[in-house]
């Protein structure tokens, strides 16, 4: 096995230790993988990008020996594999971390890693050697830096400490390539960081990775090469020192992307809405101090679990408050329930858009007027034609993307689905908007266009708070960034004091000068 | 779910062309009248169920309920001589206040629907036999009430007037349901009650409506099978009807996961039921088959359903296929570009 961290030159004799050649799939009614060649050579950290859609997941559940491809050949050092199945592509080496982490809450952390692997006692009862399992944990664990125990109970551990066992998991078969599926996406700021040095340490001991993000600054850092898919098709390959943000994103989308968000056309007006000593379900004993303006777009950054989700839902009227005070336009308010604030102006665009934000077998229609139809309503009764009339005028607005508005919102992308929560509030003279991680699992067209709308928004006087995980978000949209750090506003950074360090080192509780 | 209302009403069809030729004593203007009678009893009570249903709850204590508000109204009348004018408001409020308490314990202090109407269906059948300390609770002899009498067991032009009753309430439930702010609340409650909430809609009240809805049919389908049968043992008056409600409500096409049925469709699937239980009686099964058969005809309706969806989905599929196949011969025989530089 290759120990050093060097990345393996192009002319040095090396074997690729995975080569796929002319590798396509094809679906009824798309092609999603078309005559895919790349090498991964060991100790090779491989940024695969594109936008959803693209062809990454295709190229997993190839490799994962999920699906089998249509064409081409793949080669594991340097021999073909003829066929790829999911014990073969695990008996390979090819380990995954996904986006959803596959652990069982109710087992410990060893018991996770060796599920199905558990090794046995001698006798015919064929018990399970919990104490061989844990030995045989503890390594992997040390391996990617876990604090905790291998008999730690999995639900105690946080969403960073999970992924580690999955990644203890993947190390567990001997992993000789590890593909990460957007591994940051719900990883607060200061775990990416943990991760990426996984990452590098992986690396050295001559383990490939292949990781796979929309976060273009993390794949800038770690990648020694970056691969870019789109509409199914190999559209550039960049060498480390070509990767760059732009780069990236000019091959993703096919075109140069303009400023990457506008700047506000007019100053911040008066505020709309504070809270004064709010104190919420996450921390009832830290009260909260915030003020939102008109025309501004307040960015609320903070680590997963800082309070932040639970400070809109108590704005927006699903929580109920632990004391303190909301006050629209000075005035003193009670929102008691989500239709309380709907009634003031004040919307939620909820982090959970499946859950939250849409009803999936609705049509599109139905669910742009859900909150509005007692105002396109006729005395309690449905009227179609208005409401055909208005779900098309915010279909036509925001871009929506759909054969019609009485298809099934379920059959849209994330992008368009999300647009369609925008489409029920945007009609209704929205005074608050709070957009709780409002691009999560988007892909990067459809965030440009809902930036657009954000900043849009705001210029038309409507006041945005913005909770964003995605350093890149947060700093790249918001007029003002405001850090929250377990329940408390840690500070408050104008836009000349914009920085990842500012916001990271409120993020995790240190001062700023 | 019109398509799946057609071939509900084209089976009802079938079966009874079926039926009339076996045995066309199925087509005599009696048997189509008491048929059509007890069409109109049950399916008062399975559209009440069915707005529970929609909301993803379950009303278990319907059948309890027929018993005691059966035995309260027939008490009131007969023995404690009020008279029925008052008598038949009251008990529709009761109704009423049950369901909202049931509403309440379910959406205030987050019971299962199942646990609290389970315990209401123990509850009020216990409370019915305590009332008449297990007797029969009837009308004296010679104690008559005729304008009461023709209202819920007459027939206005040979047609029963519970039917007429039925076609009203279905025609002004179908407007609720399908026509109003309020059935489409229901409707997104039921697909997905949190989605409803961040909507703005106060969710709780709504549910609670829907089972004060189910509470006041019940009641009236109550007084109806009290005034039809003019005489109730509580220990068995209304036993299962719970059942046969959302049995009319699983073959009209309602999913109890909530948010997807139609009035039209429960109404179809009370009158397909007793065509069956009609069918029974007039093939000579014997009538200890009763519930196996019905319970035979959901279980097949709902498989045939199920697959009929699954074959089209795979249609779909094929279609597609089929269209992209044409497209990439088409692009074959153009030249090839791979790359981009």
């Amino acid at each position: 096995m290759n120990h050093s961290s060097d990345i393996p030159s192009p002319d040095a004799p090396a074997t690729a230790f995975l080569s796929l050649s002319g590798v396509g799939k094809t679906y009824p009614g798309v092609v999603a993988l078309d005559g895919l060649s790349m090498d991964i050579m060991p100790g090779e950290v491989i940024g695969l990008v594109g936008e959803n859609g693209a062809g990454k997941s295709t190229l997993m559940k190839i490799l994962g020996g999920v699906i089998a491809p249509d064409r081409g050949a793949i080669l594991l050092d340097g021999a073909e594999l003829h066929s790829l199945n999911v014990g073969s592509s695990i008996s390979s080496g090819i380990a995954f971390v996904h986006q959803e982490l596959n652990l069982f809450e109710n087992l410990d952390v060893a018991a996770n890693i060796f599920l199905g692997r558990e090794p046995l006692k001698a006798g015919p009862l064929k018990l399970v050697d919990r104490d061989r399992l844990r030995e045989m944990a503890t390594p992997l664990l040390k391996r990617v830096g876990a604090h905790f125990s291998a008999d730690t109970p999995v639900v105690s551990l946080s969403l960073a400490e999970q992924q580690m066992v999955e990644i203890a998991k993947a190390l567990s078969i001997n992993a000789r390539l590890v593909i990460f599926d957007e591994p940051t996406s719900s990883l607060p700021l200061a775990e990416t960081e943990r991760l990426l040095s996984i990452i590098k340490s992986l690396k050295a001991d001559g383990i490939s990775v292949i990781f796979i993000s929309h976060r273009l600054h993390e794949v800038e850092r770690v990648a020694d090469r970056v691969v870019v898919l789109r509409d199914g098709t190999l559209v550039g390959t960049l060498a480390k020192a070509e990767i760059g943000h732009d780069q990236m994103v000019k091959l993703m989308i096919g075109r140069v992307l303009a400023a990457r968000t506008a700047k506000p056309q007019r100053a911040p007006g008066s505020v709309a809405l504070t809270a004064s000593g709010v104190r919420t379900e996450a921390y009832p004993t830290r009260p909260v101090d915030l003020d939102i303006r008109y025309g501004e777009i307040l960015g609320l950054a903070g680590l997963v679990g800082s309070g932040r989700t639970e400070l809109a839902r108590v704005l927006f009227g699903i929580d109920r408050s632990y004391g303190g005070a909301i006050l629209q336009d000075g005035q003193q308010i009670a929102v008691g329930s989500a239709r309380d604030a709907v009634a003031r102006g004040i919307f939620l665009v909820p982090e959970d858009r499946k859950r939250n934000g849409i009803l999936l077998d609705f049509p599109i229609a139905q669910n742009i007027t859900l909150a509005d139809l007692p105002n396109l309503a006729n005395r309690h009764m449905l009227s179609a034609d208005r409401e055909a009339a208005a779900a098309e005028k915010q279909r036509i607005r925001l871009g929506i993307k759909a054969p019609s508005v009485s298809a099934r919102t379920g059959t849209l992308s994330g992008g368009n689905q999300q647009k369609v929560v925008l489409a029920k509030w945007l009609s209704m003279n929205p005074k608050v908007m709070i957009f709780d991680e409002p691009t999560r699992g988007i892909d990067i067209g459809a965030k440009n266009e809902i930036y657009g709308l954000m900043r849009a928004l705001a210029d038309a006087g409507v006041a945005i708070l913005m909770i964003s995980s995605d350093m890149e978000e947060v700093i790249g949209v918001s007029d003002r960034i405001a850090v929250m750090h377990e329940g408390q506003i840690a500070g408050i950074l104008e836009e000349d004091d914009f920085s990842q360090e500012s916001v990271l080192l409120l993020a995790v509780g240190k001062r700023v000068k | 779910m019109i398509k799946k209302d057609l071939g509900l009403l084209l089976l009802i069809v079938v079966v009874g062309i079926v039926v009339a030729i076996i045995n066309p004593r199925f087509l005599l203007p009696i048997n189509l009248a008491n048929t059509a009678n007890l069409i109109g009893l049950f399916g008062i009570l399975s559209i009440g169920q069915a707005f529970v249903i929609i909301t993803g709850g379950i009303e278990l204590s319907v059948g309890s309920l027929v018993a005691l508000l059966g035995v309260l109204f027939i008490d009131f009348i007969a023995v404690q001589d009020m008279s029925w004018m008052l008598a038949l408001p009251l008990i529709l409020v009761l109704g009423a206040v049950i369901g909202a308490i049931h509403g309440w314990l379910i959406t205030r202090l987050n019971l299962q629907p199942f646990v609290v109407t389970l315990c209401g269906l123990l509850i009020y059948r216990g409370a019915a036999r305590f009332y008449t300390a297990d007797g029969t609770a009837g009308f004296a002899f010679g104690q008559n009430f005729p304008d009461l009498e023709f209202l819920t067991a007459g027939r206005f032009y040979g047609v029963p007037n519970t039917f007429i009753a039925l076609v009203i309430i279905t025609v002004v439930m179908w407007v609720v349901l399908h026509r109003s702010v309020f059935g489409r609340y229901l409707y997104a409650i039921g697909k997905n009650e949190e989605a409803a909430r961040y909507s703005g809609i106060r969710t709780g009240r709504m549910i609670m409506s829907a089972y004060v809805i189910c509470g006041l049919l019940t009641a009236l389908s109550a007084i109806y099978f009290a005034m039809y049968t003019r005489s109730i043992s509580p220990a068995s008056h209304g036993q299962f009807y719970e059942l046969y409600a959302i049995a009319a409500a699983v073959l009209g096409g309602f999913s109890l996961r909530g948010g997807e049925g139609s009035i039209v469709g429960v109404v179809l699937g009370t009158v397909l039921l007793q065509e069956l239980q009609n069918l029974v009686n007039l093939l000579g099964i014997p009538s200890s088959l009763n519930f196996a058969v019905m319970g035979g005809v959901i279980l097949i309706g709902v498989l045939i359903d199920q697959q009929w969806h699954a074959i089209r989905a795979q249609r779909r599929l094929v279609a597609a296929a089929r269209q992209t196949e044409g497209r990439l011969h088409d692009e074959g025989s153009l030249p090839v570009v791979a790359r981009q530089d």
